[in-house]
């Protein structure tokens, strides 16, 4: 099974790195996007019985070590083809 | 009084703190390797500045899993003498030994300057041979140490004095220029609960010598030898 997992700067944490991407994009001419955030994707294969078990563990995983609870956000999709 | 210098895969400032306690200081301070559990009778753990593990993923990230640090999260929560320094402290908050985190600096940018920072609380382990609105001068050099807490642990924080040092100017106010990497409330240096743990961005493992454009650094190791007596 494959896990993606998207970790991304909190809501209301400071994202300089989000505000340059943007400032770049609207000096590009791009002056229609607002919001950018960069973050981080973490991609690795895991061998579970179940989706189910996958999804608890790598919930854990993003917990313990893959985002910091202070300043990111994480999500992760499960693809168990 | 001994201190255990914990030398992580990426360390950078390791040596110059084992100088600064050692020769400067006329301490015994000694390296621990990141793969020791044992802190050898240390009375005070430095975790110094540099890149420990690249940097990888969040700065400090990696690190928080070396050996060495379940020891020092023990001896923490004995109430042993812990000390961070730039990566040292950007350590000690992924291990949640203090609060609070710390990323990208405001400007995108390494910064590598001396600035002034102000003692905002005196009475503790790390600060007592100072006074409470003192002026130090000391290093940084950094490209992520803009310092972030959700804002109602930074109330809590502010109340129980756990900010120990802030960034100011020349006259000891606040200002935004100051704050060069733009920390929330311009916080330079926090401490736990209990007054055992303190992380700074600053660098007083740098300001031991005259020669090497000044002496304040010392005022910090100093407090914790005083401590301790």
């Amino acid at each position: 099974m494959q896990v993606r997992v998207f970790v991304t700067p909190r809501k209301g944490i400071l994202d300089p790195q989000g505000r340059a991407v943007e400032g770049s994009l609207h000096s590009l001419g791009f002056k229609n996007v607002s919001g950018v955030k960069v973050g981080k994707f973490i991609t690795f294969e895991i061998d579970a019985r179940s989706a189910a078990e996958a999804s608890a563990q790598a919930k854990k995983m993003c917990e313990q070590l893959l985002a910091n609870a202070v300043i990111e956000d994480f999500r992760f999709e499960v693809d168990s083809r | 009084m001994k201190w255990g210098v914990v030398r992580f895969p990426g360390s950078l400032d390791d040596a110059d703190s084992v100088h600064a306690l050692a020769d400067v200081m006329g301490q015994s301070a000694f390296m621990l390797w990141h793969k020791e559990t044992s802190l050898r009778g240390a009375e005070c753990v430095l975790l110094p500045g540099g890149f420990s593990y690249g940097d990888y993923l969040r700065t400090g990230a990696i690190a928080r899993f070396s050996p060495v640090m379940e020891s020092v999260a023990k001896f923490a929560a004995d109430g042993g003498l812990v000390i961070g320094t730039c990566n040292g402290f950007q350590i000690l908050c992924e291990a949640h030994l203090l609060p609070g985190a710390l990323t990208r600096n405001r400007t995108l940018s390494f910064i590598c300057e001396r600035v002034t920072l102000r003692v905002e609380n005196a009475s503790t382990p790390f600060t007592c041979a100072m006074k409470q609105g003192e002026l130090l001068r000391l290093p940084i050099k950094h490209g992520e140490g803009l310092y972030v807490a959700p804002e109602d642990e930074l109330l809590q924080m502010e109340e129980r004095g756990q900010v120990l040092l802030r960034y100011v100017d020349d006259d000891g106010r606040e200002t935004e220029a100051a704050n060069l990497n733009g920390s929330t409330r311009a916080i330079a240096g926090v401490a736990n609960e209990r007054f055992n743990v303190f992380g700074l961005m600053p660098h007083p493992e740098h300001a031991v010598e005259p020669m090497l454009g000044g002496i304040d650094g010392r005022k910090i190791f100093q407090s914790i030898i005083e401590s301790v007596r």
